[in-house]
């Protein structure tokens, strides 16, 4: 009996082992098919029977697209977006919370800011009025219209403030005693405790920054000041406008398989290279800040 | 006088934010006046004309309309009901694997998808799902003459529904795996000493830790009910299935962008995000009295 039992264990092991395996391939084999696309030649591409491995192994893509002077334009403007966007956001995160992680007694304004905070994160005036704030503004084909509308992001602004919160009292009360400031609380006492929920801020607002791809297309009228994703956007673009299923079927013949794969892998490996360390942070981000009892 | 400094300075630290909140949030919301108006960009807000619910009227008057809110029901309801079951069962199943390197591995596979971006993804599903695409290289091994997954009515919907839960149950099982390890191991020992099996374990012990989650989790995403994912949308659809994916974002960018029909535009955007703000705070006071956790 007791023998059998620890057979059935082993066989449900196995079988769990076997789907969560066969799911994580789910995940894998679609970016590995991307990789062997992009290193493989023309017409294996076209002809698509490029599986997980290249056909033809060449790295003409690659060159290919060092020579791409629209690419790298793009790619630099992501650059810039991501670091003067995260710089911003960052600093208004960590202005922003600690006022508000303060009781009610200690900030007397805090519910009113809080209520305008929750307000915008939950009602928007909407695509088009934003749109056209934006135009008034002529930031119009400027880097800024991509940074400042989101400014203020009010989630992560949450999830720091929760932090902050769980800080004890005690610190800032002998500090204050001492004589200090609330901006010298923050930056010396409170910043160097808080560095993981501050990674997990800044990782997001990485990733918000690289991966839009939709202001490039709102507020950018010229490709030459697209950023990286709009621009790879528009490579799919085609397929947006065609009318007939002939013409979808078409479609992948004529593109250049390989060169956009090899876009496409070049695209991610900003993202990946920051990942071991946000996979790192952004569990306990998720889980100190979504919830609050 | 040196609580006054304090107070002061508390307000100097929100002021950077309130700017660009009142600009790039505050200042848009006035814009919703368009909606009551037949705008005109040459003439300005304060010059175009007032036409009342006109445009509301129009716009349910539109043969469109019926199917962009069926549209978009429809998808988000199947994003968040299949999201949810796939991260919990995941969640569950991953729960199970106690070889640590293992479980890292796959961790670090399958959070992956979340993190990049729509644009990305949909280069890659829409070759993998092609005519000549290896999926249906695959079908035909079975003999299934070859479908054309994004042209196609019947199936651009399903595609939706499940490339989004491939995206996304990876990183969703994150809450549920944590409170999954929150559950007292004696309540495990337990149960097995009373002779419940694996399943009723699951049943009885493992499934009730998980409601209150789960309750929180859709309070959360049901705010986003009729977002339906304009991304993903915008990057993967094509004029032969607007019919059956075109929602309430998409149409709002076509209409209101392409084709500089503000005043109509403002004013679907404006019952999405009328019907969305009632619907995130109910679930919040649904959430608080069911699980006492609030969203916010």
């Amino acid at each position: 009996m007791v023998k059998n039992k620890t057979i059935r264990a082993r066989i449900s092991d196995v079988i769990i082992c076997m789907v969560i395996t066969i799911l994580t391939l789910l995940c894998l084999l679609p970016l590995l098919n991307m990789l062997a696309i992009s290193f493989s030649n023309k017409s294996a591409a076209a002809a698509n029977i490029v599986g997980f491995l290249p056909v033809g192994f060449n790295t003409v893509a690659y060159q290919k697209l060092l020579e791409d002077s629209q690419f790298w334009r793009s790619f630099l403007i992501s650059v810039e977006r991501v670091v003067l966007g995260t710089l911003l956001n960052v600093v208004i995160i960590v202005l922003t919370a600690y006022p508000l992680s303060k009781a009610k007694e200690n900030f007397k304004m805090k519910n009113i800011y809080m209520y305008i905070f929750i307000f915008c994160m939950l009602f928007s005036g909407g695509m088009i009025p934003i749109y056209l704030t934006v135009k008034n503004l002529n930031m119009l084909n400027s880097i800024w219209a991509l940074i400042l509308p989101g400014a203020v992001p009010i989630f992560n602004v949450i999830l720091m403030m929760n932090f902050f919160k769980g800080i004890p009292k005690s610190l800032e009360e002998s500090a204050t005693i001492d004589g200090a400031t609330p901006l010298q609380v923050l930056l010396k006492i409170y910043l160097p405790i808080s560095l993981p929920a501050l990674a997990t801020v800044t990782l997001f607002c990485i990733v918000g920054h690289w991966n839009d791809f939709f202001s490039g297309i709102l507020y950018m009228n010229s490709p030459e000041m697209y950023p990286l994703q709009t621009y790879i956007q528009q490579l799919n673009v085609e397929i947006q406008n065609i009318t007939s299923v002939e013409q979808l079927k078409q479609l992948q013949f004529l593109s250049n398989k390989t060169l956009n794969a090899a876009k496409i892998i070049v695209s991610m490996i900003p993202l990946l290279c920051i990942y071991p360390f946000m996979q790192k942070y952004f569990i306990t981000g998720l889980v100190m800040g979504s919830v609050k009892e | 006088m040196k609580q006054k400094k304090v107070q002061l300075s508390y307000h100097l630290m929100m002021a950077p934010a309130m700017i660009f909140l009142v600009i790039f949030s505050i200042i848009p919301m006035f814009g919703i006046v368009m909606a009551f108006q037949n705008y005109i960009p040459a003439k300005g807000i304060l010059h175009s004309k007032w036409v009342g619910l006109d445009n509301f009227k129009y716009m349910f008057s539109l043969p469109d309309c019926a199917q962009i809110f069926q549209n978009t029901l429809i998808i988000a309801i199947g994003k968040i009901a299949f999201g949810t079951i796939a991260a919990v069962l995941f969640a569950l199943l991953l729960n199970e694997i106690r070889v640590k390197w293992f479980k890292k591995s796959v961790q670090t596979i399958v959070y992956l998808p979340n993190f990049l971006s729509w644009v990305v993804l949909a280069t890659i599903i829409l070759n993998i799902f092609s005519i000549s695409g290896p999926i249906n290289a695959i079908l035909g091994m079975f003999g299934i003459e070859p479908i054309l997954f994004m042209g196609s009515n019947t199936w651009f919907r399903s595609m939706l529904i499940g490339t989004d839960v491939w995206k996304g149950f990876g990183y969703g099982s994150i809450v549920y795996l944590a409170a999954l390890t929150g559950i007292d191991p004696t309540l495990y020992e337990a149960a097995s000493v009373d002779g419940a099996t694996r399943f009723r374990q699951l049943l009885n012990i493992t499934f009730p830790a998980l409601v209150p989650t789960i309750i929180l989790m859709t309070a959360l995403n049901l705010g986003n009910i009729l977002n339906a994912g304009f991304d993903q949308i915008y990057t993967l659809y094509n004029p032969l299935v607007y019919q059956t994916s075109d929602v309430i974002d998409t149409y709002v960018y076509r209409v209101g962008l392409i084709q500089r029909q503000y005043s109509l535009a403002t004013a679907v955007g404006l019952l999405k995000s009328v019907v969305s703000f009632i619907l995130i705070v109910s679930a919040n006071e649904m959430s608080k009295k069911l699980t006492n956790q609030r969203i916010f």
